[in-house]
């Protein structure tokens, strides 16, 4: 969507389709996008909507009754919808496009040493020698802010606690240097004081190492911390996309007014929050028109006959609604999305402190 | 009206006093998971206790409800005691009148069973029902009332969606007619677009029913809209209480400050510029006498001894200027 930058991975009418029993589901509905190096690029939406589904188009890991059906997806000059050989993945999934799940706890084996797990890695992907591959560990564990990495390189997973077990998550992923990391909702079964030291250290990593972060998750407000560019989804389609500025003060799509109302941060005290109505569409059957339309309180005739194309609010910002077709009526934004700074400022002492202290 | 007086005007409903429970993981080995907790529950209040995990938030709630044995300090309800030996009658006049909204709808609710059995077990535990006729229709009353039709009755749980089937615990919940609930992280498993309406959905049956909430939360953002008052709890130890506004614009204990902090806002520009407080207990000056969760200002507690007070006065006073 944006040109002449550093792109380092591009989407093009990406595809994909589970099967599902007998049936088809289609996940990922014709999703182009671009992805800028070194950026952090941040996917938002509601469990269901594809954002794990599309990320994992990128390292081959759809689930077994899962394939890309449709579309190309660019990376070094190759395309990697076409991989279909299991050991050419392995040039890229790991070594130069890694994942952070979710859950630290599944995501490390229970009966190796957590050193043994990070050497693991480089020994199978940087061909170094078991004392080489330590020194390496050790230096990354340290890194990723464990205390006396020494000492703890020859523990078990059970022996830290989530946070660590996170944070030797991140040390495996960036063992090859990769050049692109993905990290699925990686603080979601952490606490908030957790979560904010390993947003932190993310952060610090990518600019020291200055891998792309590709950052999916449900949480606005860690959005706000991270993205540079915020990708908005729904029902397996992008439909508003723009600089994180652009998406929390300058959004244009209902979807997004919707999602960013109904926070409860903005909520007014006696007053009821704003609710989107009723659930998401199944993606069994065909959606005719805009997904969003039997939600959206502005739907208009056209939103249930034929699906929207992309419409440009500037260079960096496009959303996928017909209200920016100029025939469209003038709509205003709810008002707690134009107010979203002041009442944040409203809620918290001066810059954003809460109870500032001396 | 002053912080003070809404407070003498209101009846306390539950009242938990010195608690503590412990868990005996072998003989030597003694866990306190929650140490001389105190505070009180108004009628009609949403009372939200917020913690991290572990800091044993969900074992004060499963102690109220009976699910765990307390070890010290008295449980009060309307009145009566609640904790440590009951007779029957009394344990089942607890269970009825205190109801909890789980989590995890998914796991919480038998999926062998209909919905219309999930609803209404509670009916046919406690014979609450004159006969079919008016089982059938507190059971569509109830699914109505949390938005749901009736002909959701003979499905499954496995039939809905995370937002449905927590309608379905709430709706199982408030057909009991209970005067108070204990909501454990009801909205954590929901999807964004999906909270706001359970939330709307507790907030309208507090209005209508006059029905007390404790709110158990990890996350403070959302207890600030929900909540009137907040206990902020850390290594199952009350840390401070306020009026939730109150709290928010002044915090004291460093812990909740670092809570508060934490909490990510979606706001880049505040967010970008935040600085981030790690909470270590260790680095803290102890010294001085045993503190105590002691009243600072009308209504705000705060878990202190004489020094720190002096300390967290002096923050008010900057505070309060602003």
């Amino acid at each position: 969507m944006s040109e002449n930058r550093n792109i380092i991975l591009s989407v093009r009418n990406l595809e994909v389709k589970f099967k599902v029993r007998d049936r088809v589901l289609t996940a990922i509905r014709n999703i182009s996008m671009d992805f800028e190096e070194g950026k952090v690029v941040a996917i938002v939406g509601e469990s269901g909507s594809g954002k794990s589904v599309f990320t994992k188009t990128f390292t081959g890991m759809l689930e077994i009754n899962g394939e890309v059906s449709q579309g190309e997806i660019w990376f070094e000059g190759q395309d990697l919808a076409k991989i279909t050989n299991p050991a050419e993945w392995e040039k890229i999934r790991g070594k130069k496009i890694a994942t952070v799940f979710q859950d630290p706890m599944t995501s490390l084996n229970p009966v190796k040493t957590i050193g043994d797990q990070i050497s693991e890695v480089i020994i199978k992907h940087q061909g170094k020698s078991k004392g080489e591959a330590k020194q390496m560990a050790i230096d990354l564990m340290a890194k990723v802010g464990i205390h006396n990495p020494e000492l703890r390189f020859d523990e078990y997973p059970f022996m830290y606690s989530g946070g660590m077990r996170q944070r030797i998550v991140i040390a495996i992923a960036l063992a090859c240097r990769p050049k692109i990391l993905i990290c699925d909702e990686p603080t979601t079964a952490l606490d908030v004081t957790i979560q904010a030291q390993i947003i932190r250290l993310i952060k610090d990593l990518a600019q020291e190492y200055g891998f792309t972060t590709i950052y999916i998750t449900h949480d606005l407000g860690v959005v706000a911390n991270v993205a540079d560019t915020v990708a908005v989804m729904y029902a397996g389609q992008i439909i508003e996309y723009g600089s994180v500025d652009e998406i929390f003060y300058d959004s244009r799509h209902p979807y997004t007014w919707g999602l960013m109302s109904s926070l409860p941060q903005l909520g007014e005290k006696g007053e009821e929050l704003f609710a989107i109505r009723g659930t998401p569409p199944s993606l069994f059957e065909e959606i005719k028109g805009d997904a969003f339309a039997p939600r959206n309180n502005y739907a208009m005739k056209i939103d249930y006959e034929e699906e929207p194309p992309f419409f440009k609010v500037s260079d960096t910002h496009y959303a996928k609604t017909w209200l920016l077709d100029p025939r469209a009526p003038h709509v205003e934004p709810p008002a707690a999305v134009q107010e979203l700074h002041a009442r944040m400022l409203a809620l918290t002492a001066k810059g954003g402190t809460y109870g500032e202290r001396e | 009206m002053s912080v003070n007086e809404t407070m003498n005007e209101k009846e306390e409903l539950l009242s938990v006093e010195h608690l503590e429970v412990t868990f005996n993981n072998s003989r030597k080995h003694r866990f306190r998971a929650v140490k001389d907790a105190n505070f009180k529950i108004y009628k009609g209040e949403t009372f939200a206790l917020v913690g991290e995990s572990g800091s044993g938030k969900t074992t004060i709630a499963r102690a109220i409800i009976r699910l765990n044995d307390t070890s010290a300090g008295d449980i009060i309800f309307k009145g009566k005691k609640i904790n440590g030996k009951l007779s029957a009658e009394d344990k089942k006049w607890v269970q009825r009148n205190i109801q909890m909204i789980f989590q995890d709808p998914a796991a919480s609710l038998n999926e062998r069973a209909t919905i219309d059995y999930c609803v209404s077990e509670g009916l046919y535990n406690f014979n609450l029902f004159k006969d079919e006729a008016d089982r059938e229709a507190k059971v569509d009353r109830a699914l109505n009332e949390v938005g749901l039709l009736p002909e959701h009755k003979s499905r499954y749980p496995h039939e809905f969606s995370g937002g449905q089937r927590q309608r379905v615990g709430i709706a199982r919940a408030m057909i009991m007619e209970p005067e108070f609930i204990i909501a454990d992280e009801p909205i954590s498993a929901l999807d964004v677009s999906i909270r706001a309406q359970v939330l709307n959905l507790m907030n309208k049956f507090k209005e209508e029913r006059g029905l007390t909430y404790m709110f158990i939360a990890h996350d403070l953002s959302v207890v600030r809209y929900f909540a009137d008052r907040i206990a902020v709890i850390h290594n199952g130890r009350i840390v401070e209480v306020a009026p939730s506004d109150v709290l928010f614009k002044y915090p004291l204990h460093p812990y909740t400050h670092s809570l508060l902090q934490a909490v990510p806002m979606p706001d880049p520009q505040i967010e970008k510029a935040k600085e981030l407080v790690i909470y270590d207990e260790s680095k803290r000056d102890l010294s001085g006498p045993k503190p105590l969760l002691q009243e600072i200002r009308p209504g705000h507690f705060v878990f202190m001894n004489d020094r720190e007070r002096a300390e967290y006065e002096k923050v008010l006073e900057h505070l309060e200027q602003q």
